[in-house]
């Protein structure tokens, strides 16, 4: 015991030392989960349209006023051909073209049916379906309301209706920040651990160190924990400052569970994701192969978490991966208590996988640390 | 403009330089695990991008809380589980349950049909459903109630059926440059944009900062050799690398993803050349403002990676964010890059599309070039 606090003296102490590193530490991930959600935002909005309308009528003009009026389009232009408008479209400009024929209000008046033309930019395909699905709403309404106008009022009210609400519990005014900030200090505490952890002891190794680490009689166990706790430590506090301060006072999460079960499940966490730190040091011997060898797996754990896209909709092998990464766990886990309050019963399948990983990662790593060379 | 260090040497010695350059490639070569991230990292996102990660939301889990349970409530509830968006988690005899259902973490949606559902259909011509998403995720909770909806309405409008609708406006849709809506066409040039840049800020500022971490820098410098092309001689290795993996991540993105390659590949290599020289700029600059390779890296990967999925465009659109944050995008190099890549794989235009941007590339990495110049030092602190 005397020789873990010894060593945690001295772990603290060259933490502490280098003040350059302990601001990066602190304060980049402070400074992307203020903007970070900021910038994460999926809803599709600001679609920049360009209209071609050949008609000039006043049904042409009214779908056009309804599409502007609807909050989800900014007109670009209204160009007189089809090709001065493409030209735009190449430039990105804009994301829609809607080309409404000559004759469009003559032709559903006389002939009982209109066609109008629609070009989508689907590079981004969420946004070019959200986008079109949004444009063909706003034309059917349109469609509807000419009808009710052509149609004597009686034969409406015969159809049978289904009036259909929607309730979003939870999260009633769709705040997408909401979502993301749990999700990205998760992502941003695992990246700030398993760096720093993994490349501790390569740092040792590379300066040679820790040929006199091995020399004494300290235990190899003794040598693990005296590496994982300062860490463990930090990443309790990058979490803390994350979620009290960063979460509450500028994004105004309040944590709708329990504050306890959080910790709790961080605690195990941590534990889990240092020991994949400790994991990978053991394996390199330079700093830029421990960099390389975490780079890439926290890269896979990252984008494979939900973070940014539902694991639900993954394919069965990925779906697979994704359970076997804590990172998917904890973000699901925060997402749970955080904005949900779930309690204990609905997490523990993802608390006893985490701690099956912790407990397994650490014996990997003290069993593959050796202290000769 | 004098270069400090510079003033003294001798015109350059090519074969001193290229003996260097040797040196650094075996450097690179020697070390399996980085190479595992040079090329593995690549293979790796393709993969997982182009077959694991979609925005599309598939398979959720609903419940279903049936009050009627008549005819008209079973064919929604069957249309639902068979349009493929949905599974049906299970049915809850109270919506009381609903609650612990979101909170146990599968469910997404719940649908609840009233008692009389059918009867008040056909008699009163008007029912009420009621839709509860798990709002915490707010895009799948759109998402999954506009799906919701649109079942219910097709049913609504089968019942109508027999009696087609008069003033029909029918809307002819065409999906440019993509019409299977694939998520592929619009990350791999993300992808490169990222990779590039990984190899080359990354790689070089950490491979500079070893040196002077290991005291190999001291050697170096008072070696007879030019200091500035000692650290030109790191990035060159990594410039080929990049090009080396461009080629693997286009291979694999035609090969495995059928992503087109509409332009000139020419022009593709030849921008992605400059924004390379753009990465390595920076790389230099970094290794040249740190000097222990924990700060190199920390820099590199949440001051320039992070910024790069953010800002460029290829994740979230940058027309959404905030005034400041579309601000800020505009320094960042890759953005630049992605919308060349973009025109010019997908969109199949030339350089009269693109020279702008091209542009701005060009006098970035001009900049940073002369600012990590300025900043090299020849004398250890």
């Amino acid at each position: 015991m005397r020789t873990l606090v010894f060593l945690l003296q001295k772990e603290f102490r060259q933490i502490f030392r280098n003040k350059g590193i302990l601001r990066l530490i602190i304060a980049l991930p402070i400074i992307q989960l203020i903007v970070m959600p900021l910038a994460a935002d999926y809803e599709v909005k600001n679609v920049n349209i360009s209209v071609v309308d050949h008609d000039h009528s006043s049904y042409s003009r009214r779908l056009t006023d309804k599409i502007m009026a609807s909050g989800y389009f900014k007109l670009n232009d209204y160009s007189p051909s089809f090709e001065e408008a493409f030209a735009e479209f190449q430039k990105d400009r804009s994301d829609l073209i809607l080309e409404i024929p000559r004759h469009f209000e003559k032709d559903l008046v006389s002939q009982s049916s209109g066609s109008l033309f629609l070009a989508v930019n689907a590079i981004n395909g969420t946004k070019a379906s959200v986008g079109s699905a949004y444009l063909s709403r706003i034309i059917a309404n349109f469609n509807s309301e000419i009808r009710l106008e052509r149609i004597t009022p009686a034969r409406a009210s015969e159809t049978p209706v289904v009036d259909v609400t929607s309730l979003n519990w939870y999260n009633p005014f769709l705040n997408y920040p909401f979502f993301m900030v749990p999700g990205i200090l998760v992502v941003l505490v695992t990246m700030v651990g398993s760096y720093m952890c993994a490349l501790n002891i390569v740092k040792e190794k590379e300066v040679g160190t820790i040929e006199q680490i091995n020399v004494t009689p300290v235990r190899k166990y003794h040598f693990i924990l005296g590496k994982l706790i300062p860490f463990w430590v930090i990443g309790l506090f990058v979490f803390s400052v994350g979620l009290l301060g960063v979460g509450r006072l500028i994004y105004g999460i309040v944590p709708a569970g329990s504050l306890w079960l959080i910790y709790a499940f961080l605690a195990v966490y941590l534990i889990a994701l240092l020991g994949i730190g400790l994991l990978i040091s053991t394996y390199s011997a330079t700093q830029q192969q421990a960099m390389s060898l975490a780079f890439f797996c926290m890269m896979i754990f990252i984008l494979i978490s939900g973070l940014f896209t539902p694991v639900d909709s993954m394919p069965a092998w990925a779906r697979v991966v994704a359970n076997c990464n804590p990172v998917t766990h904890f973000i699901q886990v925060m997402r749970m208590v955080v904005l949900k309050g779930s309690g204990f019963s609905d997490i523990k399948d993802q608390f006893m996988i985490v701690s099956a990983m912790a407990v397994f990662f650490n014996a990997w790593a003290i069993f593959n640390y050796k202290k000769t060379t | 403009m004098s270069w400090p260090g510079v003033q003294n040497v001798k015109p350059i010695d090519m074969k001193q330089f290229l003996a260097f350059v040797r040196k650094e490639f075996y450097h690179v070569f020697r070390d399996k695990k980085t190479l595992l991230l040079l090329f593995g990292l690549p293979v790796a996102q393709i993969v997982l991008f182009g077959f694991a990660l979609t925005n599309e939301i598939k398979n959720s889990e609903v419940v279903i809380c049936d009050y009627a349970n008549d005819e008209a409530s079973r064919r929604i509830t069957g249309q639902i589980e068979a349009s493929g968006n949905f599974s049906i988690r299970k049915h809850l005899r109270s919506h009381r349950d609903i609650e612990a259902a979101f909170q146990e973490g599968h469910t997404k949606l719940a649908i609840i049909f009233p008692a009389r559902f059918n009867h008040d259909l056909l008699h009163l011509n008007k029912a009420q459903v009621q839709i509860i998403a798990d709002a915490s995720d707010p895009n799948t909770a759109t998402t999954l109630t506009n799906f919701a909806t649109s079942i219910i309405m097709d049913y609504q409008n089968e019942l109508l059926e027999g009696r087609p609708l008069p003033f029909r406006i029918h809307t002819d849709l065409r999906m440019i440059y993509n019409p299977g809506l694939k998520g592929a066409t619009n990350f791999v040039p993300g992808v490169i944009a990222l990779v590039l840049l990984l190899v080359c800020v990354l790689m070089t500022s950490v491979s500079v900062v070893r040196e002077k971490e290991l005291g190999t820098m001291e050697i170096l410098l008072v070696s007879p050799f030019s200091p500035v092309l000692v650290v030109l001689a790191k990035a060159i290795p990594y410039f080929f690398l990049s090009l080396l993996n461009l080629t693997v991540i286009l291979l694999l993105s035609v090969t495995l993803l059928d992503m087109p390659i509409q332009g000139s590949l020419l022009l593709l290599y030849a921008v992605s050349a400059l924004f390379i020289l753009t990465a390595l700029s920076l790389g230099l600059l970094i290794s040249n403002s740190t000097d222990s390779q924990q700060s190199a890296m920390l820099m590199s990967l949440m001051g320039m990676l992070l910024p790069t999925l953010m800002f460029s465009g290829f994740m979230f659109p940058i027309e959404n964010m905030p005034l400041p944050l579309r601000i800020i995008s505009n320094i960042v190099p890759s953005k630049y890059y992605y919308i060349i890549v973009k025109s010019i794989m997908i969109k199949g235009l030339g350089f009269s599309a693109i020279w702008k941007e091209t542009l701005v590339l060009a006098g970035m990495t001009a900049v940073l070039l002369a600012i990590s110049i300025k900043k090299f030092k020849i004398r250890l602190a």
